[in-house]
């Protein structure tokens, strides 16, 4: 059993290499993606629900270097069997949505398949070090991907940026990193034994801005935000799926795992600056959606607002020393539902932009009686993304907003007295709205009304294989909604 | 078998070489080539029967180091010499024309080969001798076998301006550093009345702080940084590099940026050594070299930026690399560090320069447009470039991320945040320039005029590629073997040695 997390690693990275060897993409990628979602059931059925927090199971490790301690070791827990599912799934689905037209399909699988790698190594590695390096595989593959099949106007320059932008953030993350490390006493980057230890206090300031900046770039915190968007709209569909979908949760991750438990004072000390700058993801950054006249940059747009709420999360485990499971959940529970909901949705503006070659709002329309599935299936991504009940991102959304409350009596408490917390999340509150405005707006434009303006063709009804991506994200959207105890059982 | 015999050995060969050259008649003379490449290959496979703590006599044991680091650095020394060989058979065509001109070349003349291959083995016994140098006058005369042989190389291509060129000012600034280094030795010698570099490790603190009080040693020791700066690099000591390196023919190029700048990195360490571990120089020597480190990463990473010629470009990039290795050096970290950062730095500069010979001998360029479309003519080589350039940069899961690592894990913990601060905008810079070499690899449309597969590419340089992108992979995940070579061994036999 303990190979099984190896595995889940090695076979993407197996299967790209294959696939450089001339092996017949499409059926071994597949056939890499749904051995991954299989293996990951089995470590699903096998997990000890009995076992204590914050114990990995399923390790193995190989000691790499003694000074500093550095083992090449993987493990799973209940944070991380989440984010392994949600990769697997995104996974499977990103790749099934690669079709045989496009150009250079072998460089399109290789490249999902590293990005897919380097999530799931960085969500299975129990050793701060690996749990770094394999979040950085996806570089090399996202800046060519988007520089050689990139949309939109000048997909090279947005390759760049978001290169640039992520090699500098993830620089400081690692400088952070490092410096969290070495104030332990062990110096050790094992998870648990870091885990176990206390950070020099007097450290923990400036470390804990290390890490917010670091991982707050590579998840567009504001204001370090402005790469998302136009990358997610300029790269190719499966990149941006598994970018925003997956990739970007491992900055969440790792303040998740490793900043709130450990430097508990130094993130208290930027706690309300990250309520601000969270408002800027969520209100700001929302507006700016709210502005946007073309699908993919409003789906990006929209991708670095949600971002906000989870920080809600984090903000509200900060508030309570860690100690608000409601908030870990719920923090948790979104990024697997902000992940598929957003993956769908960059699934299925790939394929109104196969079919009708547009993405401008003006240019579409009417293409519900076109293409009915795709206007049912958008329908549901676009409710889960607003937040309707039903589906797991208001089971999330509601979890989060609540946590935020922990330990205020309704009714008793005076508004005067609610903290900065508190009216962060009656403010974040406003955001559902701001999300309900651009959702529906873009559904009324591309989907509504008799014909497409911009005298463009749809083409046939989507077949069955096409609709398949979809619908798994789908489906696994409304049952984690109505069944969260699906993926929550694991937290404990 | 003790350490020093590889050295001898390699002499040996080359003289051997020289001598087949002269009294033979060999219609072609690649063939030296070959064989200097299996005198390496020979002398690489008794390194790992060297007996490193054997007896060395009397003769030597007061010159000659058989440590870890020692042996680390042969090794190093010899996979480079190695490699370059092997590059300079698939770059002979070019060579040729180079020495004989292109008339003489195409009626097939063959002179000036059989030095160009018999060169390299008295330039790596003199980079092995370096790394064992125990004592300064050893030191000198170990770097001066490696630098006057470099002159020889440099200019080689005497028919081609650029060579000649970049020999005339290889000869001025090495002669230059020379002088700066005979001259700061000549005053450390004054200051401390010994030339050994044990000896004033082991010297008392107060004999140190005799010596601190007057600026006589102060002055020796920046004499011979200058010195030394100008040898792996340096800012302000690294205005010949980009110049040298774009004129000198490609595989020699590939030695200086890798030989040269590790012999020079060993040597500078141990000649450091000392003096950091000394409470009463440290201080002011780890300012000067905080500022010369914090220029060199400045100057190295930002100058890259805008070359539009790949030989300039490594260039800068090995200014840039030196810079981080300064910043380990300047950071106290272990020994390991430096030496794990040069063999990954020998794995992924090799390859660069690997695939630079192909494209220079089929499209007579060395400019980044050269590269457009590999992709589509070549994707072996394209995926070459793409394991080497991110290990250049430093994306993590290749060895080239484990040395920026260590270092950046070293100046935390030392705590030099300013020059962490440099460093980091410097690697920032790193991902776009090395990244600017896969643009052109793919994401420009190749130049229909240039025709790759006229000649396939050598199977040895094929070989090489692929061992040293396994390598660049391996040690990216498992990079122990490498620490281990580098672990010295048990304290106790080393106090047993004094």
């Amino acid at each position: 059993m303990e190979s099984i997390p190896i595995l889940i690693v090695a076979i993407p990275i197996l299967a790209a290499i294959l696939i450089g060897f001339k092996a017949p993409a499409r059926t071994t990628a597949m056939l890499a993606a749904i051995a991954n979602v299989m293996l990951a059931s089995l470590l699903c059925l096998k997990f000890d629900h009995t076992a204590p927090a914050g114990v990995f199971q399923f390790a193995s490790s190989l000691a790499v270097l003694d000074q500093p301690s550095i083992s090449l070791a993987f493990g799973v827990d209940g944070m991380s069997l989440i984010m392994l599912l949600l990769t697997v799934i995104v996974t499977l689905a990103s790749l099934w949505t690669i079709s045989d037209k496009v150009k250079s399909p072998r460089l399109h699988f290789v490249s999902a398949l590293l990005i897919s790698a380097g999530a799931l190594g960085a969500f299975l590695s129990t050793d701060v070090f690996f749990f770094y390096a394999f979040h950085e595989l996806a570089l090399i593959p996202t800046f060519l991907m988007i520089g050689m099949f990139g949309r939109g106007e000048n997909p090279r320059k947005v390759a760049w940026t978001i290169t640039i932008y992520l090699g500098l953030g993830s620089l400081i993350l690692l400088a952070g990193l490092v410096a969290l490390v070495y104030h332990t006493p062990a110096q050790s980057f094992d998870m648990t034994t870091l885990l176990g230890s206390v950070v020099d206090s007097g450290a923990q300031k400036w470390i804990a801005a290390l890490l917010i900046v670091g991982f707050g770039t590579l998840v567009s915190l504001f204001p370090f935000h402005s790469w998302a968007a136009p990358a997610y709209a300029a790269a190719p569909t499966p990149v941006s799926m598994l970018h925003a979908g997956v990739l970007k949760k491992f900055g969440l991750y790792g303040l998740i795992r490793l900043a709130v438990p450990l430097l508990g004072e130094g993130m208290a000390i930027w706690a309300d600056w990250l309520l601000v700058l969270l408002l800027g993801n969520i209100l700001f950054v929302g507006l700016v959606t709210v502005a946007q006249r073309r699908l993919d940059l409003m789906l990006g747009n929209s991708s670095v607002m949600h971002m906000g709420y989870i920080f809600l999360g984090i903000a509200a485990l900060i508030a309570s020393g860690g100690n608000n499971s409601l908030a870990l959940n719920g923090a948790l529970l979104l990024m697997f539902a902000h992940g598929v909901s957003i993956a769908l949705q960059f699934a299925l503006a790939g394929k109104i932009e196969e079919r009708t070659g547009r993405l401008e709002f003006e240019n579409l329309g009417g293409l519900a009686k076109k293409l009915p599935a795709l206007g049912l299936l958008f329908g549901l991504g676009a409710f889960a993304s607003i937040g309707l009940p039903g589906f797991a991102n208001f089971a999330g959304e509601l979890m989060i907003f609540l946590s935020a409350f922990k330990g205020i009596a309704v009714g008793d408490t005076p508004l005067a007295e609610l903290g900065n917390l508190q009216w962060a999340a009656i403010a974040a509150f406003w955001g559902v709205v701001i999300s309900a405005v651009y959702m529906l707006r873009a559904y009324r434009s591309i989907f509504m009304g008799d014909e497409p303006r911009g005298g463009i063709t749809a083409g046939k009804p989507l077949d069955f294989e096409e609709k398949l991506p979809f619908i798994i994200l789908a489906v696994a959207l409304v049952v984690v909604g109505f069944f969260p105890r699906i993926l929550l059982q694991y937290l404990g | 078998m003790p350490a020093y015999i590889l050295e001898f050995l390699l002499v040996g060969f080359g003289l051997i070489l020289l001598m087949i050259e002269s009294f033979t008649t060999l219609k072609n003379k690649a063939v030296l080539g070959k064989l200097s490449a299996a005198a390496l290959l020979i002398v690489f496979g008794l390194l790992f029967a060297v007996d490193s703590s054997a007896d060395l006599g009397d003769t030597f044991r007061d010159y000659y180091h058989t440590d870890s680091a020692a042996i680390f650095f042969k090794g190093i020394a010899l996979l480079t010499t190695l490699s370059v060989v092997l590059l300079s058979l698939d770059f002979l065509p070019v060579l040729r024309r180079g020495i004989n001109g292109p008339e003489e070349a195409d009626k097939g003349s063959q002179g000036g080969i059989g030095e160009f291959f018999s060169l390299p083995l008295f330039t790596c016994a003199g980079l092995m001798w370096m790394a064992s140098a125990k004592d300064l006058v050893t030191m000198l005369v170990a770097l001066e076998t490696v630098t006057i042989s470099f002159y020889v190389l440099v200019a080689s291509m005497r028919r081609n301006v650029g060579s000649l060129e970049a020999g005339v000012k290889y000869l001025i600034l090495g002669a230059l550093s020379t002088g700066f280094l005979v001259y700061g030795i000549a005053w450390v010698f004054g200051a401390t009345g010994t030339l050994s570099l044990e000896a004033l490790s082991a010297a008392s603190p107060e004999q140190w702080s005799t010596w601190a009080a007057t600026p006589t040693l102060m002055f020796g020791v920046v004499l011979v940084l200058i010195a030394l700066g100008f040898k792996v690099g340096a800012a302000p000591m690294q205005l010949w590099i980009p110049d040298v390196y774009q004129g000198a023919p490609t595989p020699i190029t590939a030695f200086l940026s890798v030989g040269s700048k590790a012999a020079g990195f060993i040597v500078l360490w141990r000649f450091l050594t000392p003096f950091l571990a000394s409470e009463a120089m440290a201080p002011k020597i780890i300012l000067i070299l905080a500022f010369i480190t914090g220029a060199t990463l400045i100057i190295g990473n930002l100058a890259a930026i805008g070359q539009s010629n790949f030989k300039r470009l490594l260039a800068y990039s090995s200014i840039a690399h030196a810079g981080f290795l300064l910043l380990g050096i300047v950071s106290d970290a272990p020994f390991s560090t430096i030496g794990f950062y040069l063999g990954a730095y020998l794995l992924m500069t090799i390859i660069a320069f690997a695939v630079l010979t192909v494209i220079r001998s089929r499209t007579g360029s060395d400019e980044l447009v050269a590269f457009d479309g590999l992709a589509k003519r070549s994707p072996f080589l394209a995926f070459a470039l793409v394991v080497s350039m991110s290990s250049l940069a430093g994306v993590p899961l290749t060895a080239g991320f484990w040395g920026k690592f260590l270092v950046i894990a070293a100046a935390v913990d030392a705590g030099h945040y300013i020059l962490l601060t440099i460093a980091i905008i410097g690697a920032a810079a790193g991902f776009y320039y090395y990244l600017k070499v896969l643009k052109n690899v793919f994401w420009n449309e190749p130049d229909e005029g240039i025709d790759l597969d006229s000649q396939p590419i050598g199977i040895t340089t094929k070989a090489l590629i692929i061992a040293y992108t396994a390598g660049i992979f391996f040690f990216g995940i498992y990079p122990t073997p490498l620490f281990k070579a580098l672990e010295e061994p048990a304290p106790a036999a080393q106090t047993a040695q004094r």
